[in-house]
Formats: C-alpha cells, structure tokens, sequence
C-alpha cells in the first residue's frame, strides 16, 4: 500500500462529487430532509417515537447512500477502462479501495456532523452518550457501505444491476436491525441471522448511545461494524483482479 | 543492432471460448514505432492488454525487459492507451492528469508538457465528457506520456482524429522512438501502414506478415499495404 496514491484516490473521488452538485447536495441535504420527516410524522403521536426511531436513521442514511454511491462509481470505472488502467500502473489494489473508503468516510462525515447537528438541537433529539460519537459511528456505517458497495461492484455488469443490489444487501439488514421489532423478540432464526448482519450493530450502536452514558458497549459494536467493513474491502480486494480474461 | 524489449513466445489466448491469438512469436525492437494492423475483430486489443499485463494468457510468454508483462516493476515502465478513452468524464483534462501523475510518482511538470504535447493546452480546463471524441482520445493519450514509459502500447489511438493531428500525433510516436521508447500502435486503417518502421499484419489471431512496410509490398509484389495484405490472404486460403 502506498499512502501517496492511496490520498491520490481519495482527492479524486472527492473532487467528482464536488463537481455534480446534484449528487454533492442530495448527500448533504436529503439526510437532514428526512430527518426532519420522521420528526414531524411523529409529532402528534404519544410517546417519544422519534428518539425511538431516529437514531437507527442516522445509521442507515450514510450506510444506503454509500453503498449506492460507490458500488454505481466503481462500476463506471470498471466500465469505463480507468481500473484496467490504474491496474497497469503501479498502483494497489488497497490503494484503489481504501482511497475510495477514506473519501467517501470524509464525506460521511460532513453528512453526519449536519444530520446530528439538526437532529439533537432542532429536533430535540434526546441523546444521553457523547453526542460526538454518533458521528463517528455514522462514519463507520458509511465506510461499511462503501465496502459492500465496492465488493458487490464486482458482481454486476450494468448500473441497473449495481442498483438492484440495494434490495438483495440493504433492505434485509434494515428489516432485521432491530427498528422494526426489538432483535431479541425475533424468531430465533431471525435473530440469529440478524447476528450477522452489520447493520445490526450499527444500529443497536446509535440506540444504545441515545439510551444511556455507558459508552463500553457502543465501542464494541463499532468495533464489529468496522470488522466487517475491512472484511468487505478484503473481500472487494479479492474481486478486483489485474489480469482478466 | 538494436535491443528487443519485448519477446512474445508462443503467445496463445481464449476468450469466451473462443481462440483469439493463435501462438504469436515476435520481437518488438527499442526505438522503432511498430504498426500492428489488421481488421476489427482479428485479435489486436487481445494482443495489446497482453503486452501490458491485463489479459488473462492460455499459454506462452509475453516478456519486457526481461520480466513478465504486467509484474511490478514494469507498471511505471509501460504506457498504455485503451481503445475508448479511459479517463475520468466529470474531470477536466488538467485534474485527470494531475490525479494520474500522482499515482505514477512522476513530476508534476509532466503534465503541462503532455497537455502541450497532445494539442490540448486551450481545452486543460474543460470537463473531458464535453470534449469531442478526439479530444477525449488525446486527453487519455497524454495520461500515457506523463511518465516517459520505455514501452508505449496504444491501441487505436488516432481513430476519429484530423489529419493534421493524425499527422502530428504519428511525429510524436516517432520523437518518442528516437528518444529510445518502443512504441506500439494498433489500427485498422491500412493507410497508416507507412508512418511506422515496421508492421505486423494480423488477420483471425495470427500474424501473416512482419517486416517493413517497404518489404512487405516488395515480397508481396504490390503497391500499398491494403493490396499486400489482400494477397497475404489469398496466398493463405487461396484465392477466392
């Protein structure tokens, strides 16, 4: 691995998201849009659903826009013959996947830190753990996402294909995170499967850190939560080959 | 006598099933621009990602310098241009070089010298997918100039492009060449046949002819390559 080439990436994907406002605001701007959605859906409803819900939203949002993100720009570049070129060049393929993972981190971080901004002091989000945290652990989704993106790349051959991954790797994980029915009142199956599942501790991560100070068990979950994603660049690693027939 | 940076031996590859180079052998010597023409299809891009390193081979060597093609140490000596330009769309001309520099190590000056060299100086700040198809071949033409590579393997390079540019652009092979680089080039226009100092003639995953332009007309009694590679063929098959 080369730091020199691997920043080299990373300014590069940067630089592309500058360059298509749409794509740049929709990162920034759509997270904190539906943010406040689900606070103003729950206003007139008893009990305090939107600190229930709010916190597992702040770990999917970088996660599903990552994931989209990377696995549509990756597939361009193979698409398009700069990976084949970069390949040929002395550069690694660690190089290649964790400039993309430091970029689009350093995005989610800016997407996060305006995503908790609004969500704890104009939403009145109830947070009892350091509230830097959650964006540091929004940062590890979005890393997370950006790993898959990169290793599902390797399996499809159109945009269209790399979208229709979204349902197959996304949706399962958002079903059985455990915002929809508390993982330990799953079936067993379920739940067991929700075990293995990234998104699960991302979750149970932003929930635990909005329930209470102690902090020991969020620094275990992200710990998971970046187990996997550096399994998934290990994994995209693998799927990014020099030579092809 | 001139050294031979690359050797091809034997060199066999399937793709999808199918045969596409037929065991080559041939020698590609420093500082000589060598053509390799035959028609669409019969196997060129093939033989152009193997000397790179980038193709999966069946069998045979592809050697350079003495080392495998694509190996380590080769990737910061061999250039490479791909038939449809692979350089980054929603960057400019100047950002896509800057970035590609930085990834070869080589010096940042580098780049305004490959912008000139390639006619694009008034365009460097332009986003590459507004550019026109040859500008768009040029900007990625200049990503393989950045580090002076000893062997330059470019496939199609000047398709789609002005005569006068067409022109320039075969100069610069031959600057590059006399400055020692090996420099390889694909088409499928057989009129460009004469701009190099020698030519393989490729048809269905073999090569059927390798020397000179001049003697290759010699030997096959002809005027132009076109006809020469026609009665290659027919020679082969006979005649149809």
């Amino acid at each position: 691995m080369t730091p020199r080439i691997l920043i080299a990436v990373a300014m590069r994907v940067l630089t592309q998201v500058r360059r298509d406002h749409r794509t740049a605001a929709m990162m920034l701007v759509l997270p904190c849009a539906l943010m406040t959605l689900l606070w103003w859906m729950f206003q007139d409803m008893p009990g305090d659903l939107f600190n229930r819900f709010g916190p597992a939203l702040l770990a999917m949002f970088p996660f599903i826009v990552m994931f989209l993100i990377t696995s549509v720009t990756t597939l361009r570049e193979r698409s398009s013959g700069t990976l084949e070129r970069l390949l040929a060049m002395p550069m690694g393929k660690l190089d290649f996947l964790g400039g993309y993972a430091v970029a689009f981190g350093a995005a989610a971080a800016v997407q996060a830190a305006l995503a908790v901004t609004l969500s704890v002091w104009l939403l009145g989000l109830d947070v009892a753990g350091p509230v830097a945290l959650l964006g540091v652990v929004a940062i590890a989704d979005a890393v997370l996402g950006t790993a898959l993106g990169l290793f599902v790349s390797a399996f499809a051959r159109t945009e269209f294909q790399a979208v229709q991954f979204m349902p197959l790797i996304v949706i399962p994980q958002i079903l059985l995170c455990g915002l929809f029915v508390p993982r330990s009142s799953m079936p067993d199956v379920l739940h067991a499967i929700s075990n293995v599942l990234p998104l699960s501790y991302a979750t149970d991560a932003m929930q635990t850190l909005v329930s209470t100070t102690e902090t020991a068990h969020v620094w275990r979950d992200l710990g998971i939560v970046m187990g996997f994603a550096v399994a998934a660049l290990g994994l995209g690693a693998a799927t990014l080959r020099r030579r092809t027939p | 006598m001139v050294a031979d940076l690359v050797r091809v031996t034997d060199l066999v590859v399937d793709r999808g099933g199918r045969r596409v180079l037929r065991g080559l052998d041939f020698l590609i010597a420093q500082g000589s621009v060598t053509g390799l023409l035959g028609p669409s299809g019969c196997g060129k891009s093939t033989l152009m990602r193997s000397l790179v390193g980038v193709q999966r081979l069946t069998s045979g060597t592809v050697r350079i310098a003495g080392a495998e093609a694509g190996s380590a140490p080769l990737r910061s000596r061999v250039g490479y241009v791909t038939q449809s330009a692979s350089v980054y769309d929603d960057l400019t001309v100047r950002e896509n070089l800057a970035f590609f520099v930085r990834v070869l190590g080589a010096d940042r000056n580098a780049v305004d010298r490959a912008i000139a060299t390639v006619d694009l100086i008034s365009h460097a700040d332009s986003v590459v997918g507004r550019l026109s198809g040859g500008q768009r071949s040029r900007a990625s033409l200049a990503v393989a100039l950045l580090n002076a590579p000893d062997l330059l393997v470019l496939d199609e390079p000047t398709v789609g492009l002005d005569p006068v540019l067409r022109r320039d652009l075969w100069a610069l092979f031959h600057r590059l060449a006399d400055g020692g680089a090996a420099v390889f080039v694909s088409s499928h226009v057989m009129d460009e046949a004469d701009r190099c100092d020698r030519l393989l003639l490729m048809r269905e995953g073999r090569i059927i002819a390798d020397d000179t332009p001049q003697r290759i007309r010699e030997k096959t009694r002809t005027d132009d390559i076109e006809s020469a590679f026609l009665a290659l063929v027919e020679d082969e098959v006979g005649p149809a």
